[in-house]
């Protein structure tokens, strides 16, 4: 069996996404190759080639794929399925926008988000938020997936496979990049993260998310956000952790005033230490918190990020 | 401008999800069943297109049982022109539904289709780049935004990083996010006004679609659990658990 695994990167830097792909498709069995598709990705591919226990990068480089909107990836990817059994990417924005194009034009039922690889053509997905967990068999010739990539470990470096420089099809693009605005922070990525510290409605207003992020400069944390948090504005759409938002699984996730709605669980659940500081006693994250503290987050907040100080933090 | 909307009947996002014991889905018996809260935005977003007098006609398809009629009248109370209604007791996955909608996009000539991102169901978030692939088509999914311009959309997309603008030329697929509008609920004069409004009953056989499922569910089943831990009482006592779970 051949896999390609299509790498997540911003035509600088090989994200981690990619190694835990690789380890997904490892599970499945067979030979793994990584498509870097992308403008002037050749550190990319170099990244890509020491991923232990892949075969061979495919590099393909054109202005075109500078994005990797989804109409130009699918130029690319469906005619290199010939060679390959599956083909795998994570559930990024990125991969979620182009992968089900390539599953219909090869007449196969994605399957989305998977959790886990039972055997080559069976695989666990998360479905209701999370609140069920579905195993499924697929009967199609070639797999279409997205992993999860918090449910991988990332696969090691220490390879070096070859790298092979493929053509562009360059067909005419039906969309076109305008513009974009990307939130820059000197903080880890969300989804890259030891540790997360997380708002909610609790907040009150954007400002009063500088005590958390005093917090989070002393841990080297990220910050996240529940949607309620988003919806009112207080920060951009991508601090959002939950169903529909970013999945993420820290060494330590802390809730800060968020109530703990399942939508909002769905994001941060499988965090291996999870603490909640509500001034509701009644609010659901206690239910799922390792370490509750019921207090104001406005005196908390503040006397965690004194206590981190005397800690030496 | 013609709009299509597709809808899907879904498990209320307010109920709580209960697996049933032989594992083999969810149950949904007798349980409050409602539209999918993105094709409630999708459904927005075309009654505000043909309010603004952007879109000229806007119609709802739902595929599904007899019940997801319901689901389409309440999107004639939002404001949808008509429906159309694929009568199916089947599990009818993504790539067969975007097949189906394929047939309907060829039949009604829609100049744009707007879909949820994702069904608060499977969770698949396919149906939409499917369709767009399928029709050949361009796509922008994740829309926070979107603009007409002429005979093209910029659609600003919320992404990991921040927020992405393209620009997609019509016809064109569009899959709303969260934040592109708040839908309105209906008032009862309009959902007096929904029930004489028509909608067409069609089947999947209407539509030549093989319907089979590709996915088998071996089973469904329950996930990890988590417990309530402790309860700490102030910064200090926080902050030695941490230390002793090594985490910080």
């Amino acid at each position: 069996m051949a896999i390609l695994v299509i790498a997540e990167h911003d035509n600088e830097d090989l994200k981690d996404a990619t190694h835990k792909t690789v380890t997904a498709a490892a599970a499945m069995g067979g030979d793994i190759d990584i498509l870097v598709a992308g403008k002037g990705v050749k550190d990319v591919a170099a990244a890509a080639a020491k991923i232990t226990g892949v075969r061979k990068v495919l590099a393909c480089d054109h202005v075109s794929l500078k994005r990797q909107l989804a109409e130009a990836m699918q130029d690319v990817i469906v005619p290199l399925m010939d060679g390959y059994d599956a083909v795998l990417a994570p559930d990024t924005t990125t991969g979620k926008n182009f992968m089900p194009r390539i599953a219909a034009v090869l007449d196969v039922m994605q399957i989305s988000s998977i959790s886990g690889v039972e055997a080559a053509d069976t695989f666990v997905r998360p479905i209701y938020a999370g609140n069920a967990m579905a195993t499924v068999k697929s009967s199609d010739a070639k797999k279409v997936i997205t992993i999860r990539p918090t449910a991988f470990a990332p696969a090691e470096e220490g390879g070096s496979a070859d790298i092979e420089t493929i053509s562009d099809p360059a067909t005419p693009s039906i969309s076109e990049f305008v513009s974009e605005e990307l939130s820059k922070s000197d903080r880890p990525e969300l989804t890259a993260a030891k540790i997360v510290i997380s708002g909610g409605r609790g907040m009150g207003s954007g400002e009063n998310f500088a005590i958390i992020e005093k917090v989070a400069d002393k841990l080297g944390a990220a910050v996240g956000a529940s949607r309620a948090a988003v919806d009112a504005g207080y920060v951009p759409n991508d601090y959002q952790v939950g169903q529909t938002g970013k999945v993420v699984a820290p060494e330590l996730y802390i809730a800060v005033g968020i109530s703990g709605a399942i939508q909002h669980l769905a994001g941060m659940k499988d965090s291996k230490i999870i603490v909640a500081i509500n001034k509701d006693e009644d609010a659901p994250i206690f239910q799922i918190a390792d370490y509750g503290w019921v207090a104001d987050l406005f005196n908390a907040v503040p006397e965690l990020e004194a206590e981190l100080a005397k800690a030496g933090y | 401008m013609k709009v299509l909307v597709p809808v899907k009947r879904v498990l209320d996002f307010n109920v709580k999800v209960r697996v049933k014991s032989d594992e083999s889905g969810v149950d949904l018996a007798n349980v409050k069943m409602s539209m999918n809260p993105f094709d409630e935005i999708s459904v927005e977003q075309a009654v505000r297109m043909q309010e603004a007098g952007t879109a000229t006609e806007t119609i709802a398809v739902s595929i599904g049982p007899d019940k997801a009629q319901e689901t389409i009248r309440t999107s004639l109370a939002m404001g949808i022109d008509r429906g159309i209604h694929v009568n199916t007791d089947a599990e009818v996955e993504p790539l067969a539904v975007a097949k189906i909608l394929k047939a309907i996009v060829e039949e009604e000539k829609p100049d744009l289709v707007i879909l949820g991102k994702q069904a608060i169901d499977d969770d698949s978030n396919q149906t939409g780049q499917m369709l767009a692939a399928l029709l050949g088509w361009p796509q922008a999914t994740f829309a926070n935004s979107m603009d007409k311009d002429g005979d093209s959309l910029t659609v600003a997309r919320e992404v990991d990083g921040g927020i992405q603008t393209i620009k997609v030329t019509l016809p064109a697929v569009i899959t709303t996010d969260l934040r592109l509008n708040e839908p309105r609920y209906a008032s009862l004069p309009n959902i007096m006004k929904a029930k004489r409004k028509p909608i067409d009953a069609k089947t999947t056989d209407d539509y030549g679609v093989d319907i089979s499922q590709r996915l088998t569910t071996v089973k469904v089943a329950e996930p990890a659990g988590r417990t309530a831990g402790v309860k700490v009482e102030d910064a200090a006592e926080l902050v030695a658990k941490l230390k002793s779970e090594g985490v910080i």
